[in-house]
């Protein structure tokens, strides 16, 4: 859960804290079990206002979030609606993280307004913003304008998204068996760009093509 | 050990004054630091590369020329040589010809610039850095070590009958660092070719440091060229002093809080918990300093940022002066005193060079081949040539 509310408590927070219930619902239902661990960005404000001022220094706070998100199996990113967009803060949190955090990552999309007007913000502003980090983003979005909290309309749209995002994490990994496929090596690998990779090409593939003599 | 001053060259208002000097009076500055340097008895003096405003040092080898005319003793070197955007051929040429007027005391650090626009100014396109820096240096090593140099890449017009001139000085090429903040591909390349790996350090938290420096440590103990704790390895840092740490946060703020880098941004105090940066007296810069080696493991170069942000070129000096006298010293009876008899004191020098013969690895244009394809013969398992995972972050 990465939830970008400014204010204690936000109804940011609350449309979050229902969408992590009927999510556990969903996937406890699928017969799995699911552990939720909620960013508050406002947390790492001025952390992440560091990292941008300083060309990616980052914070140990920071760290341990940027590995964290990009470790899990599920995302549900929620955010107020400002100027008719995300907030700042909101897509500060994702421009930290590496691009390759959360390929392949199911995503819930949600934000909260304060008036229904804004509503087609979840699909011209957060889904382009998970399809360019190559996330899977789950087709139902909830958004909540203030006057929502009291009607059914928000918890049937938050369970259908919940089974939306519960079906894709719950199942994961079938990328089909190796030489049946040729995909297989475009299996999505997701890196935190914490750590520096080990995993580093061999100087001869590097030097291939470019030793002027080949 | 060596240690000494690099520098990037910028030109930069000063805050506490409103000034900002002439690139005249930048370009003195800079020269004055590094007589200053070879005067208080540090060993290198290293300039940035840049094509762009703010900066003034566009010409590395005229600047260090000079400055080659004005010293007998100093090292001359780059932070950074941009492999990317120059002609190989020309860099070939144009150190070579420092090399034979300074008496050999040269060794440069590739890099790749940090500079987007750099790149489509000089003909180039930054998406294919890296592989510029390999075919680039690749042709460098060639240049320098092959008489004749017959030739075809991807970047450049191919060269036929090719002899670069002058050639390098004793039949000895300079000794050549690669710095990179954080692509691996780079550590790899020093590794390849037994070269030195540096580490700006001064921008970041000492983890992703320790980390990159392990990496590059074990590639070039895999290259066959020594054990991982003999690879050459050279650290940034940055420092400004005072006679009590107080009086040097009040001089130094003004400076951080407005750096073109992290200015506006973290406290001075956080930046140093976060960055090797140590604003206080000469006792802490030589604690911090020599805490170092801990997560590096005994290195052969440490270079010092202090000529940047709009400082005034006599506090410069005088923080050169304290490097010379209070720091450096201890730091080099010090690191002496922890390092292993195995592990190298100083990085290969032109003398070293020389010393150990035309038929040493350095020669080679690719020292590591024989072992690599001597490998691949006996058909090693390509799982054993990568270092896993675990074994870097460790």
């Amino acid at each position: 859960m990465v939830t970008a509310g400014l204010t204690v408590p936000s109804s940011t927070r609350l449309l979050a804290d229902q969408v992590a219930e009927a999510t556990v619902a969903q996937v406890t239902a699928r017969g799995e079990s699911a552990d939720v661990e909620f960013v508050e960005v406002r947390e790492v404000a001025g952390e992440l206002a560091t990292f941008m001022v300083t060309g990616g220094i980052p914070t140990p706070r920071l760290t341990e979030l940027r590995e964290l998100v990009a470790a899990a199996d599920g995302l549900v990113v929620v955010t107020p609606v400002f100027n008719g967009s995300y907030s700042g803060l909101f897509k500060m949190f994702f421009d930290a993280l590496d691009k390759d955090s959360l390929t392949g990552t199911p995503v819930l999309i949600a934000a909260a307004a304060g008036s229904a007007r804004h509503s087609l913000v979840l699909d011209h502003a957060l889904r382009p913003l998970f399809a360019y980090l190559r996330a899977v983003v789950v087709p139902t979005g909830v958004f909540a304008a203030t006057e929502d909290f009291g009607s059914h309309g928000l918890s049937d749209r938050i369970t259908r998204a919940a089974a939306e995002l519960a079906a894709l994490v719950v199942g994961r990994g079938d990328y089909g068996v190796g030489g049946f496929t040729p995909d297989l090596a475009a299996r999505p690998r997701r890196t935190s760009g914490t750590q520096v990779e080990a995993d580093v090409t061999p100087f001869g593939d590097l030097l291939r093509g470019h030793s002027g003599t080949d | 050990m060596q240690f000494g001053i690099f520098s990037v060259g910028d030109v930069t208002t000063d805050p506490t004054t409103g000034r900002t000097a002439s690139e005249a009076e930048r370009i003195e500055s800079m020269t004055r630091i590094a007589l200053k340097a070879e005067e208080v008895g540090l060993d290198v003096f290293a300039t940035g590369e840049h094509h762009n405003p703010p900066f003034v040092v566009s010409s590395p080898t005229t600047h260090l020329g000079y400055i080659a005319a004005k010293t007998e003793r100093l090292l001359l070197s780059t932070s950074t040589t941009l492999i990317t955007t120059n002609d190989p051929v020309k860099i070939a040429e144009d150190y070579a010809f420092l090399q034979h007027l300074s008496g050999g005391r040269v060794d440069l650090m590739m890099g790749r610039g940090n500079t987007g626009p750099v790149y489509p100014w000089f003909g180039k396109d930054i998406r294919d850095g890296i592989r510029l820096a390999v075919e680039n240096y690749h042709l460098l090593r060639k240049l320098w070590r092959e008489p004749v140099v017959n030739w075809q890449g991807q970047f450049r017009t191919p060269l036929q009958g090719y002899t670069s001139t002058p050639a390098p000085l004793d039949g000895t090429p300079p000794f050549v660092w690669h710095g990179s903040i954080r692509s691996t591909e780079i550590a790899e390349q020093a590794a390849y070719y037994g070269d030195g790996f540096f580490h700006n350090h001064i921008f970041w938290n000492k983890e992703h440091t320790e980390q990159m420096v392990r990496l590059y440590r074990q590639r070039y103990e895999f290259y066959g060229h020594g054990s991982a704790d003999q690879a050459i390895v050279g650290l940034g840092g940055q420092v400004f002093m005072a006679g009590s740490e107080a009086e040097a946060k009040r001089v130094f703020r003004p400076y951080f809080d407005n750096a073109p880098v992290y200015g506006h941004g973290p406290s001075l105090e956080d930046f140093t918990e976060m960055t090797p940066l140590t604003v206080g007296t000469p006792e802490q810069v030589v604690e911090r300093t020599l805490g170092f080696a801990d997560y590096v493991g005994d290195y052969q170069r440490q270079m010092f940022l202090i000529d940047h942000a709009g400082l005034p070129t006599s506090l410069v000096l005088e923080q050169v002066e304290m490097l010379g006298s209070e720091v450096v010293p201890v730091l080099r009876a010090e690191f002496e005193r922890r390092r292993p008899a195995h592990v190298p004191s100083d990085p290969p020098t032109h003398a070293s060079l020389v010393a150990s013969g035309p038929d040493a690895p350095h020669h080679l244009v690719e020292p590591a081949r024989a072992l690599v394809e001597e490998r691949a013969a006996s058909s090693v398992d390509e799982g054993a040539q990568r270092p896993s995972r675990d074994q870097v972050t460790a």
